[in-house]
């Protein structure tokens, strides 16, 4: 085993750096962007879920559906491959890419905020209602801000889990972390080396990212 | 300044108050007693349309709450309540708490509402607890605290939902002496409470409500000493 270790060319896992370091910033790229339209869409059909409005009820529960209950890389094929039979319009596959974590995250996050939102006190809206506070005004001062709080640990599972299925786009080529290592390892037959450390840099990714919702969430725990 | 006539509220089929009447004029105070399973709560709720009315009228200051253009919001800045559970905003400090409503309802400046925070804590006792969270203070404290909150909306009328029945009985004095405090400034107020000490003490009128009526009406010590209505006596046997 040792052996067998011995004969990997670890060192020269430095020439593809670059190459790599291409498709973190996909990764990253994809991430965030994606989150940040996920984050948005997960707070309209969150509250949709939980709104009186049959319609915006009845579209925020298909949506959701919809999404969970279908893998994410048929998601990934279907935008890429089949939309643009429907709609005659080619997506690259970086938009494409974005357009799925978002669409994919913000089902996830749409539960995270009616869970959150649902786990506020009914007390807390009705002191908000007596004080003379309309519904918009008791959403944005009293149950949000208590819902956001408690967002912020399966908010971080979900960005996590959203970061992962980022290398699912590999597939819709995008040029993300994983397609780069894949493209390299298939001309340099170097698979240890650089699957290795592709898992690497999801790890540091993720860790990161747990560590600084830690933070945040303590610098919210003021009380 | 209140005026209920017939007033029904059912949840579903469960038909809950049964045809309410009464009257309650300024600077009134009424308690409301009766079993649990009455209708208490749900009648007191009814007065600032937490519940939407099923049927009847409910009159306050001369607009109808059972008008559909009524601008609900507007009564609830004139009838203030507080809760059994206190429902103090865990996310925002005591002064805070106090200064929310005033600032975004009545639109007055941060400085004018933390002056009239300030001076209302005074008021409870508590002023040296401004900066504090609610989770920091006592039952009491907090019930005291919830009790200035909405007396910062300056409402003509307050609302009582068994503001002691949560406290611990030692702390159950300090909310009912800052309750005795307002209705002595002149406060209209409509108290649902298991405290017959102070329901004798303090009320001008006492209701008895069973099974979604006012089966009874009087004064305290009339209601106390010589109920007329058997309900109310039998009820009167089991707690005093």
């Amino acid at each position: 085993m040792l052996e067998r270790l011995e004969r990997f060319n670890w060192a020269s896992v430095i020439d593809f750096l670059p190459n790599l370091g291409t498709g973190l910033y996909y990764t990253l790229l994809i991430s965030v962007v994606g989150l940040l339209i996920g984050f948005i869409l997960g707070g309209i059909f969150g509250l949709g879920r939980i709104s009186k409005n049959k319609f915006f009820y009845v579209v925020s529960s298909v949506y959701i559906e919809v999404v969970r209950g279908t893998p994410v890389l048929v998601q990934a094929i279907w935008v890429f491959y089949a939309l643009p039979l429907i709609t005659g319009y080619n997506m690259a596959s970086v938009a494409a890419g974005i357009v799925v974590i978002s669409i994919n995250s913000g089902a996830y996050i749409a539960e995270i905020v009616r869970g959150a939102v649902q786990s506020i006190d009914k007390g807390q809206h009705e002191a908000g209602r007596s004080l003379g506070l309309n519904q918009s005004q008791t959403m944005q001062y009293i149950i949000w801000p208590q819902a956001f709080k408690r967002m912020i640990p399966p908010l971080g599972n979900q960005f996590i889990i959203s970061i992962k299925d980022t290398s699912l786009l590999s597939v819709i080529l995008v040029p993300e972390l994983m397609f780069q290592g894949r493209l390299i390892a298939s001309n340099h037959f170097n698979a240890v080396e650089i699957y290795t450390t592709v898992a690497v840099f999801y790890l540091v990714i993720t860790l990161s990212l747990s560590y600084i919702l830690r933070y945040v969430e303590r610098r919210l725990d003021i009380q | 300044m209140i005026t209920v006539k017939n007033l029904h509220k059912s949840f579903g089929n469960n038909e809950v108050l049964k045809g309410i009447n009464c009257e309650i004029a300024e600077e009134e105070v009424v308690c409301v007693i009766g079993p649990s399973g009455s209708g208490k709560s749900t009648f007191l709720r009814c007065l600032n349309l937490l519940e939407a009315i099923t049927d009847g009228e409910v009159i306050i200051d001369g607009d109808n709450l059972g008008d559909p253009k009524i601008n609900i919001n507007k009564i609830r800045t004139e009838v203030g309540m507080v809760f059994q559970h206190f429902n103090l905003f865990p996310h925002k400090s005591v002064i805070e708490n106090l200064m929310l409503a005033p600032m975004k309802v009545r639109k007055i400046s941060k400085a004018e509402a933390r002056k009239r925070g300030m001076d209302l804590l005074e008021k409870v006792g508590l002023a040296e607890k401004a900066e504090q969270y609610p989770s920091q203070l006592s039952g009491g404290q907090q019930q005291r605290v919830a009790i200035a909150r909405s007396l910062a909306m300056e409402p003509k009328l307050m609302l009582f939902d068994e503001p002691t029945s949560a406290l611990d009985p030692e702390l159950v004095g300090e909310v009912l002496e800052v309750m005795k405090r307002l209705a002595m400034d002149g406060m209209t107020m409509v108290v649902v409470t298991h405290e017959m000490g102070f329901a004798r003490e303090v009320c001008d009128r006492v209701f008895f409500m069973d099974e979604g009526v006012i089966m009874e009406e009087g004064n305290p010590n009339q209601i106390f000493t010589d109920p007329q209505n058997k309900r109310t006596q039998a009820f009167l046997n089991k707690i005093l």
